[in-house]
Parts: C-alpha cells; structure tokens; sequence
C-alpha cells in the first residue's frame, strides 16, 4: 500500500478519490493547493503524487517542474481535459502518467500501480537483465537501477527509467509506440501515444548528446523506437 | 408545322421590337396609302367631271332640240374627241333608254341613280380589266335665248381610264415598301441596344444571386437609376442582407447551443468525478451484504447509473469536440492486422464464436489515429452483436487508394425508415427502446471519427439479411524506402 499525496483543488473529487483510495488502504494526503501540496512533500513523504493540473494559484504545471526539479517522486496528472495540450505539456514536464477524469478508483489505482512498479517486464525472456552494462557513455545498472553517464548519476523519472531499461534490455529492436504503452504504462494497445513520446522526448534530453540527433534512443520513423546501435 | 417557342429575353425582346416597328410602319403607310390614293382619285375625279361638263356645256348648243340617235352618235363622238389627255370613252342615252356611243358597262345602278336626279352622279369601278371611272351626267338643255334651264332627258355616261392612277397608287405602295423594309431591319439595332440595356443588370443580378447560392452572403450590387431594375436591385441587396443576417443568427444560435453542450458536460464531470471516485467502494458494500438489501439495490442502482451518467457525459463532450473542430489525428503507422485483433482482444470478442474476421492474407501497414479506428471498430461490432445477431464477419480489403473494413451482422437488418437516421444525434429507431443501450451518440460519434480521417462511413442492408456497416479508410500504400 501506498502513500499518496492528492492535489486537487475541487473538494468534492478530493474528497471521493481519498475516500475509494483510503477504504483500498492506501495513505492518502489531499490538499487544495500547489503551494501547500509542495510544503506536504516534506512531511508526508509520498509514494506518489496525484496532481490536478488546474489549480487555483500555482498551477498544476509549475508544480510538476518544482517537484521534478528536485526528485524522481513518480507523478501522475488527474485531468479534466482530454485533448487539451496540458496534458502533452504535464508530460514534458515530467509527468509519469496521467488519468481523465472522472475515472474510477480501479483506474487510477491501475495507473499508479503501473507507475510504482518499479521494473517493466523484459522484451526478452533470456533472463540477462541482471547485471550492469555499459554502452557508449551509458552505464546502465539494471539490478541497482542505477544509470550513470560518464560516471555521473542520472536523475531518471521512474517511467524516464523504465523506458530506458525496457529499449537497452533488446538493443536494436524496434518496439512500436502502442508497444512500449502496453509493456511500459500498461495502458491498453490504444491508449495515447504521446505519453510515449513526451517520455523519449524526456530522456534523451538527459541521456543524448544531442537531442536532435539521438544515438541512443532512436526513432525508427513509421515504426517505432529501438535502442542503438551506436555509431561506429 | 409549329413555331418552336423564342427562348431568352434577347430575342423575345428583339422579336417584340420588331413586330412594333412593323406594326406602326404598316399603320403609318395603311393610312398615309388611303389618304394620297383618296386625294389622288377625288382630283382626277373633279378633272374629269368639270372637264367633262365643259365639253358638255360647249357642244350641247349644236344639238337639235329633239336630236335623232344619229345626232347623239354625233355628239358622242365629238366629245370622245374631245377628251384629250383624259382618253374617256362617252355615250348617251335619251330619257334611259339604249346607250348610244362607245361607253359600254354602266351599271344599272348608277343609271338610275342619275335618273332620279338632275345632277352628277359617278363610279368608280376596280375591275373586270383596268379600273376605271364611269360618269354619268344629265344635259341640261338651254334653249336659245331662254334663261331657264330645261331638262333634255339626256345623259352622258363617260368611261375614264384610271390606269394612271393606279400606276401611281401602285408606286405608293411600293415605296411604303420600300421604307418599311429598312425601317425594320434598322428597328433590329435599337432592339438590341434596349434589350442590351434591360439585359445587363439582368445579367449582374443573376451573376450576384449565383454568388449568394454559392455562400457569399455578402454579396451586393451597386444601385444605379430609379427604374424598375434599380428597384429590383435594391430588393435584391436587403434580401441578401436579410439572408446574411438570419445566416449569421442561425450561426450563433448554433455555436451557443454547441458550446452550451460542451459547457454543461464540462460542468457535469467534476461532480462526476466525486461521485465515480466512490462507486467501487458502494458497490463492494452491495456486494459483501453489510447492507440492508433495500440500500444495497439503491447504492447498486446510483453506482451503476453513474457509470452510464459517466458514459454519456463522456461522448457528449466528444461529440462537442468534432463540433468545436478540436479533434485532431494522431497518426501512427500500424498493422492492419493488430488494429482489429487488439479491438475483439480487449472487448473480450473472442473469434469465431462472435467474430469471425476476414482479413487480406498480407497485412498491411496503414497510418490512422488506432485509437479512433478502434473506438468505430468498436461500437460497431458492439452494435451488431447487440441488435443483430453473432456471428459478426469482420472483413477488410486494401486497394491501391482505400481499405475498406465492412462489419456484417447475421439479425433482422435495419428497418428502412431507420436507415437514414441511424448517424443522427439521439436518433431512437423505436420510442419505447430502452436508454440503457448507450448514449445515443455512439454511431455519431464514429461517423465524425472515420471523417476525421477523410474517410466514409455508411450502413446498408444486405440482400440475404442482416446490416453492414462499411468503413472506407484513404489508403497509400507505402513505397519502398520510404519511412
């Protein structure tokens, strides 16, 4: 069981996910604000966040960043709007996931559940996930999950890390975007692509040389993403 | 052999204005004919009776007081001779009886005529042979020395050629002709000028009221004059503001009423969300029995309910969105193959005991927005297992320019009366039908979802029975090398 921390300004909906996830024993914090929820990280020590991207104040974008900037806590978006560029933009500002409202306990359980599990299931089933590996500047160590560029430690968002140990456990295979949704978010084979590339688009800012120009995680355009090969 | 109709103003027009100048030209030569041919008869006319009096009055003297027939041949002799220019042909008779001279064919009438009476009678006659006028005149016989004028009882009937006459009626006529002809054919241009004239703004009205068809409500003419066309044109200009008014009206009515939909179920789903937060936790409670079983069909009838408030509130918002033109494609390049297997794998439709699939032995790979196609797929497959019967045959073909997924049921069909409507908004083929089907928006909602896409989507009967719903997707095949 979980800590969560809720932000979300609408009282009623606070009030309803505290109640389903508390009676499936989860501990759960919910505040009304950006700024107060960011003062409850100290405190409270969540498992995760679940934040509302409206919010009165600082809004739910800014408070993404904030939290990010300074930790790897897995973050999901609770969202009124669907196809809102909210949505794309929380992702890019290192989100992990996100949920539509309204949705039920079930589901956003499901969601945090995917986010907290802390390893994807391997592409491969050759049991060689164990163990470190180095590739390029990359020193990937899968039973520490640990990534290291150049010996420096990378702050990897968990989905940030799974993607990453998912793509290098099968390097040069190409996995299609509703792939790596269904292995990685555990969302169905039509759930929304773009949290797959706001995701990429995350890590190779962190791991790549140059964004633009990827070696590690490249696009295989029509298809997917795969890992490598490196450049001779 | 009939006339074939004149089509088009022009030509009506010029038709009119031609069948105008030929009427006033033929009146104006009817009457100016009739009046010159009067004129010119009535002078020859008094020319030959005073002409004939004359030589009357100068050779009666030489007559006998009761002259023999011998004597009146004579005497009709000298006045033929007499006649100059005129060339009459004279005859007399003696108290009506038998004429005596070269005049022959006066009528009974005119004899009679001069008979009765002592002064001047005449006749114009047209023909048998040339036209001619026939004179008959009583001699009024002076005695010498006597003052009184007495009554011979004779009568001088002249026959006057007219044939000069008539060759200058004749020429008359031709020269009315001879105007008229030109005057016609000169008629033509003023015709065509006028017609040009009424034609014109004809034409800019017409040209203006095809652009108004075409949807340029805006459009209008400039007013020029104070005729009749000018007031059409003005009629035209407040009809096409009238139009552009109400259009604009219908437009914003229709943007309010849109925006007020998707205003209501963006309002509508915050409390939703409170409430489907807690419906898994109400129906645990149903379930484990720790309620009184009246308050637990309530709890499972809310929470139920809410999940299909969820629903609707959900499509109507989608359906507010393809209004609202805030739909957009993301699309992605996937395997035709996949696309259907993964719809019948997470609906749980297993095949072929309700779907059987007929798919191209090649899969292809197309670029769609898969969540969408899987959301169509969906909803009808659903329908056809729900109204139709299983199994549902789920085919696809890939041409060169299209893929065409078709998805056939095996029940009654749809009724015809249905056919038309079933894409329409909360369209219920029966009015006693249950609500819980679904939001009524489904169908809608994937009609505008395979449009997005450029693509069509219609419903038909098959002749063996059962519906189907045909996809057709624009389809390029990818070449090769290209990513």
């Amino acid at each position: 069981m979980s800590r969560v921390l809720l932000i979300e300004d609408d009282p009623a909906v606070r009030r309803g996910v505290v109640l389903g996830l508390s009676r499936n024993g989860h501990e759960t914090e919910a505040v009304g604000t950006g700024e107060s929820g960011l003062e409850a990280l100290a405190a409270f020590k969540p498992d995760l966040v679940l934040l509302d991207l409206m919010l009165p104040g600082m809004s739910g974008l800014e408070v993404c960043s904030r939290i990010r900037a300074t930790s790897r806590l897995p973050i999901v978006i609770l969202s009124a709007r669907t196809d809102d560029v909210d949505v794309v933009i929380g992702l890019e500002a290192g989100a992990d996931d996100y949920v539509v409202k309204p949705a039920s306990v079930a589901l956003i359980e499901a969601r945090m559940r995917a986010v907290l599990r802390r390893v994807a299931p391997s592409p491969s089933d050759t049991g060689a996930d164990a163990g470190r590996v180095t590739v390029g500047d990359l020193d990937i160590d899968r039973s520490a999950l640990i990534v290291r560029k150049r010996g420096a430690e990378l702050a990897l968002a968990p989905s940030e890390l799974k993607l990453l140990l998912f793509l290098s456990a099968a390097p040069e295979r190409t996995f299609s975007r509703q792939q790596l949704l269904e292995d990685i978010w555990e969302h169905s084979y039509y759930g929304d692509v773009r949290l797959v590339d706001a995701c990429v688009m995350r890590l190779r800012a962190k791991i790549e040389e140059d964004s633009r120009h990827p070696v590690y995680v490249q696009t295989v355009r029509g298809f997917g993403y795969r890992f490598g090969p490196l450049p001779a | 052999m009939r006339l074939a109709p004149v089509h088009g103003l022009r030509p009506r027009m010029v038709v009119v204005f031609l069948l105008v100048a030929a009427l006033s030209s033929l009146i104006t030569a009817a009457l100016t004919f009739h009046q010159a041919r009067s004129s010119i008869l009535d002078r020859t006319q008094k020319g030959a009776v005073n002409d004939l009096r004359l030589q009357v009055d100068s050779l009666v003297p030489n007559l006998p007081s009761d002259p023999t027939d011998a004597d009146l041949r004579v005497f009709a002799r000298q006045l033929d001779l007499a006649s100059g220019s005129r060339g009459w042909h004279t005859a007399v008779s003696r108290a009506g009886g038998p004429l005596i001279g070269t005049a022959s064919d006066v009528s009974g009438s005119l004899r009679a005529a001069v008979k009765s009476g002592s002064s001047t009678f005449y006749e114009r006659v047209a023909g048998p042979g040339e036209p001619r006028l026939i004179i008959g005149m009583p001699v009024n016989h002076t005695d010498l020395g006597a003052t009184a004028e007495k009554r011979s009882g004779l009568v001088v009937y002249a026959v006057v050629s007219l044939d000069r006459e008539q060759a200058d009626v004749s020429a008359l006529i031709t020269a009315a002709w001879a105007g008229a002809v030109p005057a016609l054919v000169l008629a033509v241009l003023p015709a065509l000028f006028a017609a040009r004239r009424v034609l014109r703004p004809v034409g800019r009205l017409r040209a203006a009221a095809e652009k108004i068809t075409r949807g340029d409500l805006d459009t209008r003419l400039d007013v020029n004059g104070s005729d009749e066309l000018a007031a059409l044109t003005n009629t035209f200009n407040t009809m096409a503001a009238r139009l552009q008014h109400d259009d604009a009206e219908l437009r914003r009515m229709e943007a309010n009423a849109r925006r007020f939909a998707s205003d209501v179920s963006h309002e509508l789903r915050t409390p939703l969300a409170a409430m489907v937060a807690v419906t898994d936790a109400l129906d645990d409670d149903a379930r484990t029995g720790g309620l009184p079983p009246d308050t637990a069909d309530a709890v499972r009838l809310i929470s139920d309910e809410t999940r299909k408030l969820v629903v609707m509130v959900e499509d109507l918002m989608e359906i507010s969105r393809f209004d609202a033109g805030a739909a957009t494609l993301q699309r992605d390049e996937v395997s035709l193959h996949t696309l259907i297997h993964k719809t019948l794998q997470l609906r749980g439709w297993p095949a072929p005991d309700k779907v059987i699939t007929e798919l191209p032995a090649h899969d292809a790979r197309i670029r769609i927005d898969s969540r969408r196609i899987d959301i169509v797929l969906a909803n009808l497959i659903g329908n056809a297992l729900k109204h139709g019967a299983a199994p549902v045959t789920v085919r696809a073909t890939v041409g060169q320019e299209a893929v065409v997924i078709t998805v056939a049921d095996r029940g009654p069909g749809i009724p015809d009366q249905v056919l038309p409507h079933v894409f329409d908004r909360f369209y219920k083929a029966d009015a006693a039908r249950s609500r819980s089907e679904g939001s009524g928006l489904g169908l809608a909602i994937a009609r505008e979802n395979v449009r997005l896409h450029d693509g069509s989507l219609t419903a038909a009967n098959l002749p063996e029975g059962g519906a189907v719903f045909t996809i057709v997707l624009p389809h390029r095949p990818a070449k090769e090398g290209e990513a």
